[in-house]
């Protein structure tokens, strides 16, 4: 596997002056193989994991989950209405899933009028779109592998130890 | 209190000399609040995985609170017997001859007690862990140092061995990969101690704590050697794979005459280890080598991180080939390994231990732990920088 790639993928929130000194390669090598990722389309880019419950990072606190299900399409089945429902800025993520719906999409705005708007303005209204499922979060306990609110107790290990 | 009280203290263990890391650990602590990066434990940085825990606080809530028998859980035992057949290729009954322990060090202690008589000799490998000749002495032993030198990359020699060896040497105790010089044998090696231990007739102790966190190589047990098993005393435990130091679950697996004697001892002064430690030890051998693996290969690359490093200030540094330490040589600046410790936490806020501490063979070294975050290895890396620069000034 690509040594940045890896470090990217376990390394936590290193710097490339870090990535590199970890790797033991060149700044300018990490940048290189970053570089080779971006165009192979593997690494898309950096995004800050925050705990939205804070005052600071309140500006686009409100999310949803939405159940979406669709009319499959022949030719293209579920891909057209999923790219064209993806597009949307408030759209953060959007899965093709099994089970009983088709579409799952987490979408975040500013305030809850924003989300609801979107939902029945835009998403429902989309031509095949048969039915939604909005759920809005209401707490967070785990955000991409950091836990909110949890003291793991690190800072009482010895300083020095046999 | 009158010092009259002193009086009360066994001669052997008023005898016994403080561990040097005891005193660096009053510094360190005298310097809390400020900012301070240690180098200088002796266990993992991550927390035990979450699976363990929750199997631990699941084994409370079934009420799980009782003694187990004095050997450990039998379930256990049946996994350290796979466990310890499937990666070190030595197949011990778990009915007879596998006894659990809180950490290995009471398995260690549980040894020199069933099997040292006083005035036994007993020869280890020096720098090493701090307990080891302690332990010796207090069951009234002597020890016997072997050095181990940077320049073998603190591997033992079949030739160091023989040098030292004194006629009624009955044990020989083994910590590889060694804390604190990272240092292992090559297969080759251990089958020329393996010959010396036949020859000259040694129980062998041997405690593979590390042996997970080998990084070149494989990892080989002296008790899976030829004619060795009969003679070994294998021990290991969860600290430091499975990143378990406080939950102190340890195991030792041997003949069944050794085990029994050793498990006599274990039932008059311990009983058994706390069941829900063994509960979590259960769950770590059962589900638990993924982790084992992620952490290795972190390890793995702070170790590399490290070495660069410390090589690249001037300090010859040696590279472990397990564990998770870097016991650089720290002669080059002219100072003592007292000294430099001393002057690099105070000045630059980085605690080492001063190889001292680990017997007469540290001299001259620094024991630096890379259990930690990388961010931190190179922050005390770029601080130890500036300290060896400064005092070439």
């Amino acid at each position: 596997m690509n040594p940045v790639l890896k470090l990217l993928i376990d390394g936590g929130s290193l710097t490339t002056g870090q990535l590199a000194q970890v790797s033991g390669l060149t700044e300018a090598e990490v940048n290189q193989h970053l570089e080779q990722l971006r165009r192979e389309g593997i690494f898309l880019g950096w995004r800050p994991v925050l705990d939205l419950s804070r005052e600071a990072a309140a500006a686009l606190a409100v999310r949803a989950v939405i159940e979406v299900k669709v009319t499959p399409e022949r030719g293209g089945g579920f891909n057209r209405l999923a790219e064209r429902i993806a597009r949307f800025d408030e759209v953060e993520s959007c899965y093709l899933v099994s089970g009983g719906y088709d579409l799952l999409v987490f979408v975040r705005g500013a305030t809850l009028q924003r989300v609801a708007s979107f939902v029945s303005e835009k998403l429902s209204t989309i031509e095949g779109v048969l039915s939604t499922s909005t759920h809005f979060m209401l707490r967070c306990y785990k955000e991409q592998g950091f836990l909110l609110g949890a003291d793991d107790a690190q800072t009482q290990r010895l300083n020095v130890a046999p | 209190m009158s010092t009259d009280a002193q009086r009360w203290v066994a001669g052997h263990v008023a005898g016994l000399p403080k561990s040097g890391i005891r005193d660096f650990f009053e510094l360190v602590a005298k310097m809390k609040g400020q900012d301070v990066i240690s180098l200088g434990v002796g266990e993992p940085d991550f927390v035990t995985p979450w699976h363990v825990r929750e199997a631990a606080i699941y084994a409370l809530e079934q009420g799980k609170t009782y003694y187990t028998s004095n050997l450990g859980m039998i379930e256990l035992r049946r996994e350290i017997s796979t466990y310890v057949e499937r990666h070190f290729g030595v197949t011990y009954r778990p009915e007879d001859q596998v006894i659990v322990t809180v950490g290995v060090s009471e398995a260690l202690d549980l040894a020199f007690r069933a099997f040292c008589n006083p005035g036994d000799k007993v020869m280890f490998h020096q720098p090493c862990y701090v307990s080891y000749h302690p332990s010796i002495s207090l069951v009234h032993g002597v020890g016997i140092a072997v050095p181990t030198f940077a320049q073998d990359n603190f591997a033992l020699t079949a030739a160091a061995l023989r040098a030292a060896w004194q006629p009624g040497a009955k044990i020989l105790m083994l910590n590889l990969p060694c804390n604190p010089t990272g240092g292992t044998c090559t297969r080759g090696q251990l089958e020329e101690i393996a010959a010396f231990c036949r020859e000259k007739d040694l129980l062998v102790l041997s405690d593979e704590i590390y042996s997970e966190l080998t990084f070149e190589g494989t990892h080989t047990s002296i008790a899976s050697l030829p004619g060795m098993a009969e003679r070994t005393i294998f021990l290991h435990g969860f600290s430091k794979a499975f990143a378990m130091t406080g939950w102190r679950i340890g195991y030792a697996c041997g003949p069944a005459p050794l085990i029994d004697a050793m498990m006599k001892v274990h039932q008059y002064a311990m009983m058994c280890a706390s069941i829900i430690a063994q509960e979590g030890a259960l769950e770590a051998l059962k589900h638990g080598w993924d982790n084992v693996v992620r952490m290795r290969e972190q390890y793995h690359r702070r170790r590399d991180l490290i070495v660069r490093r410390l090589n690249e200030t001037g300090l010859k540094c040696h590279l472990p080939r397990g564990s998770f330490y870097a016991f650089p040589d720290i002669t080059a600046t002219g100072l003592s390994e007292k000294d430099f410790s001393v002057g690099l936490l105070q000045q630059h806020k980085v605690a080492v231990v001063p190889g001292l501490a680990f017997g007469e063979n540290g001299r001259g070294h620094v024991r630096a732990c890379f259990a930690t975050a990388y961010d931190q290895v190179i922050e005390a890396c770029d601080r130890i920088d500036r300290f060896v620069q400064g005092l070439r000034k």
